[in-house]
């Protein structure tokens, strides 16, 4: 017994692009440098030093005082929170049984992700490693008020 | 005699589990990572607002979860990195197996390595 399969006689065709691989590829893409990005700073901020007993405003201030840093970061957090809601899209889909609810999910997630990556981008560049009027023993070191 | 007929539950096993997995963790850290921007953007505000926020990320319950949030990470990037091989090497479905095993195996040395570090640290003076 055979099966007849029928010949599709037009290749799919489509007018609009194709986001879905475009969101596939990113996945791909952003995720390994996610590893590089997120593993070094596991190690630099939870094993090297003191780790977690070191964090605290002087020691974020001693980062981001270095513009390494701040692109490191900011890399980090873009790539982060797109790469995490762009998997949260997914699940959604799946489970998300209508139309208005995966919508809705949908639109919560992508408005949360961009707020985020605003405040973020925002906090780091506008971020004073040695604020005015802040008690000196709290600031870093290389502070004047120190 | 009648056959009593096996369970019906899905048995995926090595590929389904670390499909179940990957989702996990990944909520997880993503979840994670909303308060982590939040908590962050503290720095703006004051140093003694950040401080004392920080300050809850060395306590023993929060110190513990964190063991908990490396192990998840660690796992949902390497396992990440197991999932490009098998789309792009054309022996990944061959090894996806093996590369699970090898994605648990360096998960749970590096977390065992970092545990009496971290918890020396946390319930440490």
């Amino acid at each position: 017994m055979s099966v007849t399969i029928e010949v599709p006689n037009r290749p799919r065709t489509r007018k609009q692009a194709n986001w879905e691989k475009y969101g596939w590829l990113f996945m791909r893409v952003s995720g390994p440098l996610l590893i590089v990005l997120i593993f070094t700073h596991l190690v630099v901020n939870l094993v090297l030093g003191d780790g977690i007993k070191a964090i605290d405003f002087a020691f974020v201030a001693g980062k981001w005082a270095d513009p390494f840093w701040q692109v490191w970061d900011l890399a980090m957090l873009w790539l982060a929170l797109i790469h995490g809601t762009n998997g949260m899209r997914t699940i959604v889909n799946d489970y998300a049984g209508q139309v208005k609810v995966r919508r809705a999910l949908t639109t919560t997630l992508w408005a949360v992700c961009a707020l985020l990556i605003l405040l973020g981008t925002l906090v780091i560049f506008t971020f004073d490693p040695c604020p005015a009027g802040a008690s000196a023993e709290l600031l870093a070191s290389f502070c004047p008020a120190q | 005699m009648a056959i009593k007929p096996a369970g019906t539950l899905y048995r995926g096993k090595v590929g389904m589990w670390s499909w179940v997995l990957h989702r996990i963790s990944g909520v997880g850290i993503f979840f994670f990572l909303l308060v982590h921007v939040l908590d962050t953007a503290l720095v703006r505000v004051s140093p003694e607002a950040y401080n004392i926020v920080i300050e809850s990320y060395k306590t023993p319950v929060v110190g513990l979860a964190e063991l908990g949030l490396v192990g998840a990470i660690l796992f949902h990037g390497l396992n990440g990195l197991r999932v490009i091989a098998i789309d792009f090497w054309s022996k990944g479905t061959k090894y996806q197996s093996a590369m699970f095993w090898v994605v648990i195996a360096v998960t749970v040395i590096a977390v065992a390595g970092f545990t009496p570090m971290h918890l020396a640290r946390v319930f440490g003076h």
